[in-house]
């Protein structure tokens, strides 16, 4: 069993930081709770279903291998950059007109902004779970105890495959490093001539694509979706950024790890802890516990906040 | 006024239907509740995502104590207060240790604490069954006056008097009492506190005034309201689930808030009527779709939340002092971030 909980642990841990990543991005430049990053996850499953739906439907619904690992990565780049586009959009719309309100304001319009995507999302895809296609193989490989699906070794190559190549990202091109610059102090680096209107659009835009990418692969591992999912999708990126230190990229990808092995035992020991009393119904509740604790007794993370200063 | 609101209900009644007596209704609840979140929002300058929570705790407190559900029957009165109480014990209970975070984290804290607790109703039917799930409670108690059932439509002098109606006047009633006892609050000691606290809490702190302890007033005194209205809402509907106290509703109400003017009494009462009675017409456009496109495309009623959302957007992006909300409001909401 322990096992199976490490490794469902480190596939959600995996999401989680893909997420927090995004989210810390924005957080350490702006000082701004991205609210509507959740439901960017969101649109990005969604987006997923409608287009491998519809590419299926283009060449029928039984392929090989190969053919279902190019439609696969068609949708996840189809869902990463119509992401990216939405949060440049939200961006645009919901937080540069209150870039200097104080700090409730963009909150408030974040919130807005995602009450608006969710309930849009809800009018076009209705209600109701709807499934992901089944295009890989069932089954997964067997490490000792634990099983863990294709869908979820997808995840686990991606994730790091992903953070590496931000990492490079962030340390080797230009916009990266005047990301990083802008996020030590965004005055400064103005006056240095980035042009940091430019770098929070990246930012934003970079932030997003992980997260329709994150939308994709959950969408394909848990095997349906709903408008819902980005409520509890950017309170564990939130949760997660705040365990590992908000606005550190590192702490982000700690932070998600951590979080999703925490959660993944929780839910396992649960039942037995409470007599059977609590189950899995009750698991989003871990990450809520973790979110007030360290928020309360070490608001920093376990990182260290960036620009700790201004905290 | 008194005549006004006396007449109303007759008059809605006889113009629109019955139907629109209801939305009265639930527009006169909004109302309280609005003026409760504005307590914790507007007074204090708290952003409480989770106010729905002690709205449940309200509902469910009336729903529980006051149906087959337990088989307790405790009288509508007596169980107005205690829901409220207890909701306000919820609050601090909340409140105490979330109140020293910073006001965004607070936001983040108080939201999810609100699905939180739905997760709790949803599964708290087993293994005993107290709130009986996704399912709801039903038969809950009408309130009684005089041995008379409020929630009856009775014929007077040859005028029926619809149950809508009867709970009007009660609820009215009871909307008055919220908004005299608040503007009494914010003209006293502790509301002259919170507007410290809301426009510098280091300077609070430096006269002396106990910023953590008046936090947690504010907190209580919001949630004592919504669980008072929530009492209300139980009596009224008969009924309660979980699917009412979604993080749509806190939304809804904090858009009420926003858009009738932070810190705004009337403007906050006005925010809530304008923004219940707004969606209610929005059922017409079915119709509508039918007759032009000769299909329905969009539920009306499926736009209620899209309508806040964009409405909370331009509100706090243009106009973020709301309708009726004044110009020191304006600068506090606009001036560049400062200290915090």
């Amino acid at each position: 069993v322990i096992e199976q909980q490490f490794v469902n642990g480190v596939v959600l841990g995996c999401i989680y930081a893909m997420l927090a990543l995004g989210f810390s991005m924005v957080f350490g430049i702006l000082r701004l709770i991205n609210f509507a990053h959740g439901e960017v996850f969101m649109i990005g499953a969604m987006v997923s279903i409608t287009v491998l739906n519809l590419l299926l439907a283009k060449v029928g619904p039984s392929v090989s291998l190969v053919v279902a690992g190019t439609l696969l990565l068609t949708t996840m780049i189809v869902a990463a950059v119509s992401c990216g586009v939405l949060g440049m959009a939200l961006e645009r719309i919901a937080y540069r007109p209150l870039r200097k309100a104080p700090v409730l304001a963009p909150l408030i319009s974040a919130i807005a902004a995602s009450i608006f995507l969710q309930n849009v999302a809800m009018l076009i895809w209705g209600r109701q779970y709807i499934a992901f296609p089944a295009i890989l193989p069932t089954g997964g490989i067997q490490i000792g105890d634990a099983a863990i699906s294709w869908s979820g070794i997808l995840i686990v190559v991606c994730a790091p495959l992903l953070m590496a190549a931000l990492n490079q990202f962030m340390k080797r091109t230009m916009i990266g490093k005047s990301m990083r610059a802008t996020s030590e102090d965004l005055e400064v680096a103005a006056y240095m001539g980035i042009d940091t209107d430019r770098v929070i659009v990246a930012a934003f835009f970079v932030g997003s694509v992980l997260a329709g990418v994150a939308g994709t692969l959950v969408s394909l591992y848990i095997g349906a979706t709903n408008y819902f999912i980005g409520f509890w999708a950017i309170m564990k990126a939130f949760a997660a950024a705040v365990l590992g230190g908000v606005g550190n990229l590192t702490g982000a990808v700690l932070g998600g790890l951590l979080l999703g092995l925490i959660e993944s035992f929780a839910i396992g020991f649960l039942p037995d802890l409470t007599g059977g009393i609590m189950g899995t119904q009750y698991k989003d509740i871990f990450a809520f516990i973790v979110l007030v604790v360290f928020l309360i007794f070490r608001p920093s993370g376990l990182l260290g906040e960036q620009a700790s200063e201004r905290a | 006024v008194a005549l006004a609101l006396l007449g109303a209900p007759f008059a809605v009644g006889a113009l629109l239907g019955n139907y629109w007596v209801r939305v009265m209704d639930m527009a006169a609840l909004y109302v309280i509740l609005a003026l409760g979140l504005n307590v914790v929002v507007g007074m204090a300058g708290l952003l409480d995502l989770g106010y729905v929570a002690f709205y449940a705790v309200g509902a469910y407190t009336m729903a529980l104590l006051s149906s087959p559900q337990l088989n307790l029957h405790y009288s509508f009165w007596a169980l107005l207060p205690l829901a409220g109480v207890l909701a306000a014990i919820a609050g601090v209970a909340l409140g105490y240790p979330v109140l020293r975070l910073r006001s965004d984290y607070l936001a983040m804290v108080t939201l999810a604490f609100g699905e939180i607790v739905r997760i709790f109703l949803n599964n708290l039917d087993a293994p005993i069954n107290i709130t009986n799930g996704p399912m709801g409670i039903s038969g809950i108690s009408p309130p009684y006056l005089l041995g008379y059932s409020l929630k009856r439509n009775y014929e007077i002098f040859g005028v029926e008097v619809t149950y809508t109606a009867i709970f009007w006047y009660l609820i009215i009633v009871l909307a008055l009492a919220t908004s005299f006892l608040l503007s009494r609050l914010r003209d006293s000691r502790i509301g002259w506190a919170w507007g410290a606290i809301r426009e510098d809490e280091l300077a609070a702190r430096t006269s002396g005034i106990d910023v953590r302890r008046l936090k947690l007033y504010a907190f209580g005194t919001g949630a004592f309201f919504a669980g008072f209205a929530g009492c209300i809402f139980a009596a009224f509907q008969g009924f309660v689930s979980p699917e009412s106290f979604t993080l749509f509703e806190s939304i809804a109400v904090l858009c009420m808030v926003v858009l009738g003017g932070i810190g705004s009494l009337p403007g906050v009462a006005v925010g809530a009527v304008v923004l219940t009675v707004l969606p209610e017409s929005l059922r017409g456009l079915n119709d509508l779709q039918q007759a032009l496109l000769g299909h329905q495309y969009v539920n009306g009623t499926d736009l209620r939340m899209v309508i806040y959302s964009v409405v909370l957007l331009l509100v706090i992006i243009y106009r973020p002092q709301g309708l009726l909300g004044s110009e020191q409001r304006r600068r506090e909401l606009t001036a560049a971030r400062g200290g915090s």
